[in-house]
């Protein structure tokens, strides 16, 4: 199988360690090979992350480059758009609709590109767009955007839902497996 | 049992597995969690140093008495290693010693990029550079194999993308190593010159016996390709980078032990394709080392010497075609880092612009106070330079510059080599204000504790530096404390310490608001009909409050009650 790509992009803080860490404990039991590739440090304190997991036959490279990716999960508008050229012709975005400021937005030296998500479907870009904050909430917490987002990432993927909630109580710490669950099923019914 | 791991976690393990007993490090992204992952197994004793001269001895110190150790490090840490490092290489080991270090190309989080290979070309000694997790497990078994049979402690190069970078690794058991008696070897281990000069004529034969175990070790792999029309040297993450483009369609030569490096390895290499590509991140080490055998290749004309690559790194040097993208034309903001809503740095550091006080800064969070909307830093060189930088400063300054310069540095960097400053102004007779900002933990590479907090790496409680009595006891006899949440207290201190006229300490006080055990307070609110959109909440920076129809709001979900904009609100529209 030629290697899939998938990007996890958002804000330092928003928890898409979690989220990469379900999808490469997934897809190693699915029996592929799996790279998660991350970056650590400056970049936790509100900056913009981005975490590339890649599964396949053989996967070499642990990063994803312009063009590649099939999946961009992004944990808040801007940020689908900030990596749109790492997608794939034909690729998907996955993206929760909540608004995060970045700081030059803040201080005014620059604006919220509000409707950048138009422009990019208007070039042909499949864009899913969710509120995944909402559902966080409805499911019993708002740090669950990222398994919100797993489980409508979820629906692209050909694998059973129950191997998706099967790894989630595998790696979600015990107190937390009922509303992240929750937070899954919203994410994949929506 | 196969798990997916981190390479420095998969590192961790090596060392588990190798029957290392001691490990000695400071953090540093991306070295931290090689130390985190290894304090998980009891097996190994496990700390964290002041500063990675102090660890890299730890492990000489633990290899003397005979067992397996290790440190850890980010590249710039084995600057401050490098003096042990270099002596090391002289007296070699007794239980095998594994340093690593970890480079940042694209310094993600870094003031640098220097390429360590330098140190081990330098120090003569073995280094080995592995291409993922895998390879980041076995090598390190390895390093400890060498280390011992070559008798010399060996470097184990990571690099961002290998030590922040997961795959699959299989779980093997853990083989003791019984410490023997301790025997004397003063000839050995006491580098004074007469024993140094005997040492070195060792050194040099060393490093050609590494030579041919290079030619072949498994470390160093050919893999032939289906033409031999393009031949490839690289290591690390160039490997992955090349496989990636080219599969087997090239010949590649895969180097493990990237010092020394082989000779006849090389030469056969470049015999059996047509033309040599070296591909290498940083600096061109490799190519030079063909340059010197006289094998004709192609490296740094293509692949510059900044930055990291990737696979379209690759196709574009070789003229291949990269897959088609799109991109949104709007401008999209840039997302730098900022300090955390509620971050106790804040406060000071807005004190200091609002007083356009110059500020030499330092390594750690709080450098995040030279971005918009502060700008309150002036310069960030090394750990601990604020404190040697200011005395500098203030000598040359005089009388007006000690008036209105300090310099901020945290306290994990105090420890680490903030002190040896202080200790230069007091007895220098400097009139400069330090300012200690004391967040209680190592914030920057993920809340490591460290010799100030009371606790250890495991959690458990220890032995803490008092700042205060520290202070002191280096001979400064104003040092006071401040919480950097009131403003008007930090501005009161400011003035009054710049004004002394003797050398004095800050300390601004508060835990890092990451802390577990700091419980937020609720989030506070804008009275929309008190506030008249002035901004001046907005001088903060903080990433909590934004103007929406010309009033301010506070995000809720990230406010935690810190109340430092309501000490500004004129018209008192921030509330509980």
């Amino acid at each position: 199988m030629e290697t899939k790509n998938v990007m996890i992009v958002g804000v330092g803080g928003q928890g898409s360690l979690l989220a990469s860490k379900l999808l490469g404990f997934l897809l190693t039991e699915e029996g592929y090979d799996v790279k998660v590739s991350e970056v650590h440090g400056m970049s936790q304190r509100g900056g913009s992350v981005v975490t590339y997991v890649r599964f396949g036959d053989k996967v070499y490279s642990p990063v994803v480059a312009a063009g590649e990716a099939d999946f961009i999960v992004s944990f808040e508008k801007i940020e689908a758009a900030r990596y749109a050229n790492c997608l794939k012709d034909g690729g998907k975005i996955v993206v929760n609709i909540q608004q995060i400021d970045p700081m030059p937005v803040i201080t005014g030296a620059a604006e919220y590109p509000e409707n950048v998500l138009e422009e990019l479907k208007a070039k042909g870009v499949f864009v899913d767009e969710i509120d995944a904050l909402s559902l966080a909430t409805e499911a019993g917490s708002a740090k669950a955007v990222n398994i919100v987002l797993m489980g409508r990432l979820a629906k692209y993927f050909d694998i059973d839902k129950e191997k998706w909630i099967a790894a989630i109580e595998k790696l979600v710490k015990p107190q937390f497996v009922e509303i992240n669950k929750k937070a899954f099923e919203l994410g994949y019914s929506m | 049992m196969k798990k997916m791991m981190l390479g420095n976690e998969a590192a961790a393990r090596g060392l588990y597995e190798a029957g290392v007993r001691v490990v000695s490090s400071y953090p540093g992204t991306p070295s931290t969690e090689i130390t985190e992952y290894a304090a998980k197994y009891d097996e190994m004793y496990c700390e964290w140093a002041p500063n990675e001269k102090v660890a890299t001895e730890v492990a000489f110190g633990a290899s003397l008495r005979g067992a397996r150790s290790a440190c850890a490090m980010k590249h710039v840490g084995l600057n401050v290693a490098a003096d042990p490092l270099f002596t090391l290489s002289y007296t070699g080991v007794n239980g095998g010693m594994v340093l690593f270090v970890a480079d940042d190309p694209a310094m993600h989080s870094s003031q640098n990029e220097q390429d360590s290979r330098h140190y081990a070309i330098a120090a003569k000694v073995p280094m080995l550079e592995p291409a993922d997790s895998v390879e980041a497990k076995d090598f390190v078994k390895e390093a400890y194999e060498i280390s011992e049979k070559f008798d010399t402690p060996v470097i184990v190069r990571m690099c961002t993308r290998i030590a922040h970078c997961q795959n699959a690794v299989e779980l093997e058991d853990r083989k003791e190593i019984p410490v023997p008696e301790y025997v004397k070897q003063p000839q050995k281990y006491i580098m004074a010159p007469a024993n140094a000069i005997k040492r070195h004529p060792f050194v040099e034969e060393r490093t050609r016996k590494l030579v041919e175990f290079g030619e072949t070790s498994p470390l160093n792999r050919v893999e032939k390709g289906t033409s031999n029309e393009k031949g490839i040297i690289c290591s690390g993450t160039c490997y992955q980078y090349v496989k990636e483009v080219f599969g087997d369609k090239v010949s590649v030569l895969k180097l493990g032990l990237v010092n020394p490096l082989p000779e006849k390895l090389i030469r056969d290499f470049a015999a059996s394709v047509d033309k040599v590509y070296v591909i290498e991140e940083l600096d061109g080490i490799i190519e030079q080392h063909l340059n010197k055998l006289g094998v004709p290749c192609i490296g740094k004309e293509l692949f510059p010497p900044i930055g990291e690559f990737n696979q379209a790194t690759i196709r574009a040097a070789f003229g291949i075609e990269q897959p088609k993208s799109v991109a949104a034309d709007t401008p999209i903001p840039v997302r730098p880092p900022v300090m955390c809503a509620g971050c106790p740095h804040r406060g000071l550091f807005y004190t200091l612009a609002k007083n356009k006080i110059t500020a030499l800064g330092d390594i750690g969070c709080y450098t995040l106070g030279s971005a918009a909307p502060l700008f309150a830093l002036d310069s960030t060189l090394c750990m601990g330079a604020s404190v040697s930088g200011l005395h500098g400063f203030n000598k040359v300054g005089g009388a007006d510059s000690e008036k209105k310069t300090v310099c901020v540095i945290g306290d994990s960097t105090f420890m680490h080599s903030g002190m040896t400053g202080l200790v230069d102004i007091a007895y220098n007779g400097s009139n400069s204000t330090v300012i200690i900002v004391d967040n209680s933990i190592t914030g920057m590479t993920g809340h490591q504790q460290n010799p100030t907090t009371g606790y250890n790496i495991k959690g458990d409680p220890a032995a803490a530096v008092n700042l205060e009595e520290l202070c002191h006891a280096i001979g400064i006899k104003r040092v006071r404390v401040v919480d950097p949440y009131n403003l008007k207290q930090c501005e009161d201190a400011i003035k009054e310490e710049l004004a002394a006229e003797e050398p004095s300490v800050i300390i601004s006080r508060r835990p890092c608001m990451l802390l577990k055990y700091v419980k937020p307070k609720p989030a506070l609110k804008i009275n929309p009909d008190k506030c008249v959109g002035c901004k001046m909440c907005m001088k903060l920076g903080c990433p909590a409050i934004s103007i929406k129809d010309k009033k301010a709001v506070i995000d809720a979900t990230q406010c935690v009650g810190c109340a430092v904009c309501e000490q500004l609100c004129k018209t008192n529209a921030i509330e509980a």
